[in-house]
């Protein structure tokens, strides 16, 4: 795992796909390869009200990633200093073996450019003391871009707040 | 070389600050300008897909002349001096024979309006319309009879807001960007939202409560919730005492019309009606019922949008915070406005050709009404048209019925579009005109009213890289080619700038710093119990509208029940996506990959019925059964049973929209028979009296 962790509020996130388009514009990429996805799932019934799930999918940035054992030319790489897992284009021969892989596909098919491209926190930006961009444009700001343990504080202080009793 | 321009969005029709940062000449990045503490930074999708607009090459890049038949997509490639000489002497002939005011011009309204308006008042013609009778036009009127003014007299404090009541306002995907957020933060600080639709769009899906109403009832339940709050004495008598005039005939009025009568009606049990208004009531004043935005929906919408209002006033949440607040504008700020070119112009004195404000006097002349422009032009009644030039705008996609209006634009000599991109309409024209991009163009500079009024620019980021034109060239050259070029002195924009900012202690430097100049410090709050101004005659709110009665017009009409759908037969609805802007966006490459086509949805117990499964290919026919087509059905529980939606927008009929075209369909397509059906009082379009058959394809 990365030191970094990408925290998708659900409660806030309202569907709009945002994302998807600000990683796209992004990284220059043609049609076809989509790094991160949001998958629509439901509506449901709860407690009597509709309610959507919007799956935030991309890299899980994998501490021992399966997509960086199989690439034989050594494209896929992990950055020693924080541990995003990228892919050099120019080194990437199309094999397409990390696709393989990837049990949550995450390494994506450039048809363009016959290479793979993938999430990598947009690591040029977060070197600029950036955020990645679809955290940066989000529309609701439902993403979150921090160290793991900060996303985790996120979460517990949230909940904390809705069970608070004030007894 | 690097540099960045704070701007305006032109993806939608929101206009969103936005920061562009270019390099060497090419768009690398757009962001919600973090100059707006609002916006820092957030951007919808269509607007990051900006630059894969720019750069697509499917969009108009040359000025082209039809050499075919109207509509059989044969072209010529001209220079712009050809298609303006095209132009100028087709139009001076026809001036020439018919007098200006056989020119016709529409937009899709909006802030940056002053240069074609006054080309078109420079010429002579009375005839200006917008998309709006396709819009807002009920919601406007309905305003005007309560307030003496528009419905852009307000805009809504969601940020305040306790209780925010939606009538299928789909704001989490009809997306603001500002609004999205602060509507999700007033979640947060445990607001409620009440939506009220025939389906559950994507804001039903973090709503606190869901209404899955009967189409076509609104007005229905509105008269049970006013009938509550007056029978249980729920509204804030103090604001009403000191502003509203007719309650005593309100009251009357909605005696018959008890929760357990609009319960049969609505299909929402009364006993939740009863719940709302006493919850609602505790909220009061910050709490809003949003009285809509596309309203063009049924016969009685006007009255729908007009109860909706009505219970903001009966909240008292007019001008308080959480509720609808008066736009103020540079004036209230003590500040001068931006100087009106269209204002030197004399106002043409023809009447208009759609007969709104004279023939029709319940209806605003402003941007008069399309279809009954569209009879007019059919009819050469009351004076013939011959030029019709429209501007960004699509009317064959977004008025019913294609073909019924292909009957009227054969009428005309000329018709001229321009546009960014390909419109249904631009296919049948016979001239093409490609507008340059909002990322290529600076616009004209506008006023943002709020409570903190604003002066706000648009500034190109890239000079065009195809052979486009920004449009106030577009309209100056053809001013100058019709004589009326005096009108339009300036050289360039700057220079016109420079001429609206005259005397308001603005200047553009200001403005290029951040985009925007705002006119205040603090926002600006009138005391609501004393210092509101209502433009009506007896300046109160006039629940029985003096306006109306002077029209022969009735305040309150008496509840119709809409018509059921005869077997087999579904009313059809329409709506949005958060990735696409109606129909301008279906051909972008980044959107189009996230939506590529719309779907049917259909209420399960009826799809089964039909036999018909989720993703099956089904058949939608018109009522008249002159056109039909197959989509994919989403089956599902969250729609109500009368009804099937789509998304607006697809079944794209442009072959060199290559990623668009022939996919999904089109819901204006299947509105035959219904360009001249519209609300009486309101103006508008009735879009959804559209029954539709589906089965299952075979």
């Amino acid at each position: 795992m990365s030191k970094y962790f990408l925290f998708q509020d659900n409660k806030r996130c309202i569907g709009c796909f945002s994302c998807e388009v600000h990683c796209k514009a992004n990284k220059k990429l043609p049609v076809g390869p989509r790094p991160v996805q949001i998958i629509p799932v439901g509506p449901k019934l709860v407690k009597n009200l509709p309610r959507m799930s919007y799956v935030y999918m991309t890299c899980y940035h994998c501490e021992n990633p399966w997509c960086m054992a199989a690439c034989p030319t050594g494209a896929m790489q992990k950055r020693p200093k924080d541990g995003i897992v990228f892919v050099d284009g120019s080194i990437c021969v199309g094999c397409k073996t990390c696709i393989l892989a990837c049990p949550w596909g995450a390494p994506q098919w450039n048809a363009e450019t016959g290479t793979v491209v993938k999430c990598d926190y947009c690591m040029d930006r977060i070197d600029e003391g950036l955020e990645p961009a679809c955290v940066t444009k989000c529309v609701t700001k439902c993403l979150h871009f921090g160290t793991t343990e900060e996303s985790v504080a996120l979460r517990r202080e949230r909940h904390a707040k809705t069970v608070a009793a004030f007894e | 070389m690097k540099n960045s321009v704070f701007s305006i969005c032109g993806m939608c029709n929101v206009r969103c600050p936005i920061k562009v940062d270019v390099e060497d000449g090419v768009v690398k990045w757009i962001e919600g300008s973090p100059n707006d503490p609002g916006m820092a930074g957030r951007l919808c999708a269509k607007g990051s897909a900006g630059i894969a607009m720019l750069y697509d090459y499917e969009r108009p890049q040359h000025p082209l002349i039809r050499e075919g038949a109207r509509g059989e997509g044969k072209w010529k490639k001209v220079t712009w001096d050809e298609a303006m000489d095209y132009i100028a002497a087709k139009m001076e002939k026809i001036i020439s024979e018919h007098g200006a005011r056989a020119v016709a011009l529409s937009d899709r309204g909006g802030p940056f309006r002053e240069i074609h308006r006054s080309f078109l008042r420079s010429i002579g013609s009375p005839n200006y319309m917008n998309h709006d009778a396709t819009c807002a036009r009920n919601t406007q009127h309905a305003a005007i009879s309560l307030f003496g003014s528009g419905r852009k007299t307000f805009n809504y404090d969601y940020s305040g807001c306790q209780h925010l009541v939606l009538y299928g306002r789909n704001v989490l995907e009809s997306l603001r960007v500002k609004n999205a957020n602060t509507i999700m933060d007033l979640l947060d600080r445990g607001g409620k939202i009440t939506y009220i639709d025939v389906r559950a769009a994507g804001t039903a899906m973090k709503a606190t409560r869901f209404w899955m109403i009967r189409p076509g009832t609104d007005y229905a339940l509105n008269l049970g919730i006013i009938h509550t709050i007056l029978k249980d004495k729920l509204y804030d008598a103090r604001f009403v005492d000191k502003w509203v005039s007719g309650l005593k005939e309100l009251e009357e009025f909605v005696l018959s019309y008890p929760p357990e009568w609009a319960e049969k009606e609505t299909g929402i049990p009364a006993s939740e009606i009863v719940e709302f208004a006493h919850e609602i009531a505790e909220a009061r004043p910050a709490v809003i019922f949003h009285p809509g935005w596309l309203t063009a929906r049924y016969k009685d919408s006007f009255y729908s949008s007009r109860t909706a209002y009505i219970l903001n006033v009966l909240m008292g949440s007019i001008e308080a915070p959480g509720g609808l607040f008066f736009r103020k504008g540079p004036g209230d700020a003590g500040v001068k406005g931006l100087n009106s070119l269209m204002d030197t112009i004399p106002k043409p004195k023809e009447k208009r050709v759609d007969g709104c404000g004279w023939k029709h006097k319940q209806f605003e002349s402003g941007p008069g009404l399309m279809h009954l422009f569209y009879k007019a032009l059919l009819e050469g009644n009351p004076y013939p048209v011959k030029a019709y030039i429209v501007y960004r705008h699509d009317p064959l996609l977004s008025l019913p019925d294609p073909e019924a209006q292909k009957k009227a634009l054969d009428k005309l000599d000329i018709l001229v579009t321009i546009d960014a991109n390909y419109s249904e309409t631009s296919w049948y024209a016979d001239v093409l005109l490609p507008s340059a991009t909002y990322l290529e163009k600076s616009s004209v500079l506008c006023t943002g009213k709020g409570l903190k009024p604003s002066f706000r620019m648009r500034e190109k980021a890239i000079q065009p890289h195809t052979n486009a034109k920004p449009d106030w060239w577009i309209f100056k050259s053809l001013a100058e080619r019709l004589g009326v070029g005096d009108y339009f002195k300036f050289n360039n924009i700057e220079e016109f700038w420079g001429y609206q900012l005259k005397g308001t202690g603005v200047t553009v430097e200001d403005l290029k710093m951040k985009g925007t100049v705002s006119l205040t410090e603090e926002p600006i709050w009138w005391d609501r119990l004393k210092d509101l101004k209502f433009k009506t005659e007896s300046g109160k709110i006039e629940i029985v509208s003096s306006h109306l009665e002077s029209c022969k017009i009735e305040s309150f009409k008496p509840y119709e029940s809409p018509k059921k759908a005869e077997p087999g037969m579904f009313r059809l609805a329409f709506g949005r996506s958060p990735v696409h802007t109606h129909g301008r966006t279906i051909n972008n490459p980044y959107l189009n990959e996230i939506m590529s086509e719309n779907t049917l949805w259909i209420n399960n117990v009826e799809a089964e019925k039909l036999g018909i499964k989720d993703k099956d290919l089904v058949e939608v026919t018109a009522a008249d059964g002159s056109h039909s087509g197959t989509i994919r059905a989403w089956v599902t529980e969250f729609i109500h049973p009368e009804t099937v939606f789509m998304v607006h927008g697809f079944g794209r009929k442009i072959p060199w929209q290559t990623r668009g075209y022939n996919k999904g369909l089109a819901d204006y397509r299947f509105e035959t028979g219904l360009l001249h059906v519209y609300d009486p009082v309101g103006g508008a379009n009735a879009l959804m009296e559209c029954m539709v058959n589906v089965k299952k394809a075979a």
